[in-house]
């Protein structure tokens, strides 16, 4: 079959087109965007009908690849780590009511917080669910997972969590194709209850669910993704998980390690090969990229037993992305001493580009809070966190995703007054809105900030729900029409706006300040696209 | 045969561009290939890198381990210089002058020469100047990996032929003017290395 370079993110959108998916659902969220912007570029799921396009957030993503299953066609669900919080209340359900037709919900974490707020592991979604977990080490991995994800939710009809990080999202490597599958036939489940979590039928479910459990750790003992290796010098088994496998392999040129090796890439763990390890192993190494889960499980909480070596007794790290040096480190090789970085050299953070309309919002605002006390600007997810940076120090929270919103009425409910909101477009309609909501229910004198770029800008100007409908939105929610502005953030309207600004946050009420340009990024890609169409259209002429 | 190569830049200067020829003439080749790459928030005009590595045998990590590296290409020179830990001794250092400064606090240029030049195994090569000269403003990268190009390891011609695959699409031109700054770059080196 044909071989394609491809990230990890890709080698999962090719594995979900060739496994026959009739729909694909996310929210962009780094580092897992990729897999949806991949099927949207590519020309084979528009000749096969295969739905695609972002969500509003990863909640409604879930619940209409849910809804999709529910019909008896494949869907997948993709999102970042954090994502999958915004989309627990239906995830963990979705394990409940089980599948129809074949779920992978896909969840990129972001050890080391590349881009970030916390490096939650989100196997351990796969526990609490107590649905089969997919990690795989490599993209070829990530790609064959797919169909074998597929394969499973459909024999036990669940959802299947696959679990990857940035690493792997964003590296490239040499996939080969399998044979493509057809998709599934409209084939509503046979048991008509299924989807109804009436407490009465729940139970039901549960009950099945747990009942299924031990065919589960039957599926991870046979599956080729858990693999044991033996070794001649048994003083040491290693437990790897994921893509720290390949950080292992790295550290033995020849590919010969000395040790028993258990590779696990589907979960529940194994327990006969797990078994196997612990009792022809002196002692056990587990290396994971994440979170401590698996050495947790097989820790003894009395601390008998045998020697359990990982994050938790310090012999790796216990925070940060793993990598060969680490792995090595804690294998106990020894590393020549390498030349060190000179130290001229400067960080050199990321910054607003040069020209951006955040950049003329923030020093508005900043002058027309120049008069309070500090500590007044609550923030959220997006390029406009970076105002929390020099120059502009400009903003004072930055928590999920619509937090914004909801903390500034909670500082205004303190007592706390004036509180300002700053919240990008997207994120308002992916979490914002209820937030606002709230503030004009108790009628809160807050003042609201949508930066409207029109576009999810920081995961690289994917489509945003928002743009056309925010003033709409905000009238809906009954703020009044009078205290919704909208503004342009240029350097030439500075005072102008600086007095609306003054003005809004003065306003005993919540109030809405739309500043309204389009990304800088955003509007070059545009300009581009449509030179070169007109360049097209000439030739086809 | 196997080369590891850290490419350096600041977000937006081109190195994936860089990677994306050097990968696909390495896969050309019938070699395997892993390719790391910096996605979202540090593509922010922030320091970005990639971990390039190429091998006639199946490679094991994405990333390179330290101390490891054969080589650094970078399109900028300070930041040609924050992985230096990854390179091993023998390793080179290939480095356009053309500081991008969007710091306040930027080193001064001198030490950074200074610095970059204590490597017995560099290549410095002022690229934008080059790329001035040569009218096309926009091939400081292709300069680059066209110095590169004697140390890879890789036929030269699969990497003319990569191009052609690449920007095919953006124009018989395009590709013309990414050529002659290869040629440029690996001109430049071939010299400099006789120097």
């Amino acid at each position: 079959m044909e071989n394609l370079l491809l990230l990890g993110d890709e080698a999962i959108a090719q594995g979900a087109i060739d496994a026959g998916i009739s729909g694909i659902y996310a929210y962009p969220g780094t580092p897992s965007t990729e897999i949806m912007e991949y099927v949207m570029n590519s020309k084979e799921p528009e000749a096969k009908q295969i739905r695609s396009g972002f969500a509003t957030n990863e909640k409604t993503a879930m619940e209409a690849a849910l809804g999709m299953s529910y019909t008896g066609k494949r869907a997948i669900v993709c999102m970042k780590h954090v994502g999958l919080n915004v989309a627990a209340d239906a995830f963990i359900n979705s394990a409940i009511t089980g599948a129809n037709g074949g779920l992978i919900v896909v969840a990129a974490d972001d050890p080391s917080m590349h881009s970030s707020q916390n490096e939650q592991d989100s196997r351990f979604y796969g526990k609490f669910a107590m649905i089969p977990t997919l990690e795989p080490s490599n993209q070829q991995e990530a790609y064959d997972m797919v169909h074998h994800g597929f394969d499973l939710s459909e024999r036990y009809h669940v959802p299947i969590l696959m679990r990857i990080t940035t690493r792997l999202a964003h590296s490239r490597s040499g996939v080969r194709r399998k044979e493509q599958r057809g998709q599934n036939q409209i084939h509503l489940p046979e048991n008509p209850k299924q989807f109804i979590l009436l407490p009465a039928n729940a139970r039901k479910q549960y009950r099945h669910l747990l009942d299924i459990q031990e065919s589960f750790q039957a599926e991870s003992d046979n599956s080729e993704f858990n693999i044991y290796y033996n070794g001649i010098n048994k003083q040491l088994g290693i437990v790897a998980c994921g893509i720290s496998y390949n950080y292992l392999m790295e550290n033995y040129p020849e590919r010969l390690i000395p040790y028993p090796v258990l590779k696990i890439g589907q979960y529940p763990v194994s327990r006969p090969k797990m078994n196997r390890l612990y009792k022809e192993c002196d002692e056990i190494l587990v290396l994971e990229d994440g979170y401590p889960i698996i050495e947790e499980l097989i820790s003894s909480f009395f601390g008998q037993g045998k020697k359990i070596k990982g994050r938790l007794d310090g012999t790796v790290q216990r925070d940060g992305e793993l990598n060969p040096n680490k792995v090595g480190k804690a294998l106990g090789l020894v590393f020549p001493e390498t030349r060190p970085v000179p130290k001229l050299v400067t960080g050199r953070p990321p910054k607003l580009c040069q020209g951006c309309p955040h950049i003329y919002s923030y020093n508005a605002l900043n002058e027309a809070l120049a008069g309070f006390t500090k500590g007044r600007v609550f923030s959220d997810i997006g390029c406009y966190t970076l105002g929390a940076l020099e120059p502009f120090e400009a903003i004072n929270t930055c928590v999920d995703m619509g937090a914004s919103i909801t903390m500034a009425k909670g500082a205004h409910d303190a007592g706390f007054s004036p509180a300002v909101a700053v919240i990008g477009d997207s994120t308002f309609t992916h979490s914002g809105m209820t937030g606002l909501l709230d503030a004009v229910n108790d009628n809160s004198s807050i003042t609201v900030i949508i930066l409207d770029n029109a576009t999810v800008a920081m995961t690289g100007g994917q489509k945003s729900a928002a743009t056309g409908k925010i003033e709409s939105i905000c009238e809906a929610l009954g703020v009044e029409k009078e205290h919704i502005k909208v503004i342009n953030p240029s350097p030439k309207n500075h005072e102008e706006n600086m007095n609306i600004y003054k003005k809004e946050i003065m306003y005993e009420g919540v109030s809405v300040i739309i500043p309204r340009r389009e990304c800088l990024q955003t509007a070059a890609k545009r300009l581009k696209d449509e030179s070169r169409k007109k360049e097209l259209d000439k030739i086809n002429v | 045969m196997k080369k590891d190569i850290i490419l350096a830049g600041v977000g937006g200067q081109g190195i994936l561009s860089i990677a994306a020829v050097i990968g696909t003439a390495a896969v050309d080749s019938g070699l395997f290939l892993k390719q790391a790459e910096v996605h979202g928030m540090s593509q922010r005009g922030g320091d970005v890198h990639s971990d390039l590595r190429i091998s006639d045998k199946e490679i094991a990590s994405d990333l390179i381990p330290e101390g490891k590296a054969d080589m650094i290409i970078s399109v900028e020179p300070m930041e040609s210089l924050r992985y230096i830990p990854m390179l091993n001794p023998g390793g080179w250092l290939i480095t356009n002058t053309d500081p991008y400064i969007n710091i306040t606090n930027y080193p001064d240029m001198q030490l950074v020469l200074n610095e970059i030049r204590s490597f017995p195994n560099h290549v410095a090569i002022d690229a934008n100047k080059i790329a001035a000269k040569l009218g096309q403003k926009k091939s400081a990268n292709m300069i680059i990996l066209g110095a590169s190009s004697i140390f890879i390891g890789l036929e030269y011609r699969r990497l003319e032929n990569s191009i052609k695959t690449i920007f095919k699409n953006k124009g018989e031109d395009v590709v013309e003017s990414n050529i002659v700054a290869l040629i440029a770059g690996r001109n430049f080196a071939e010299s400099y290395i006789k120097n």
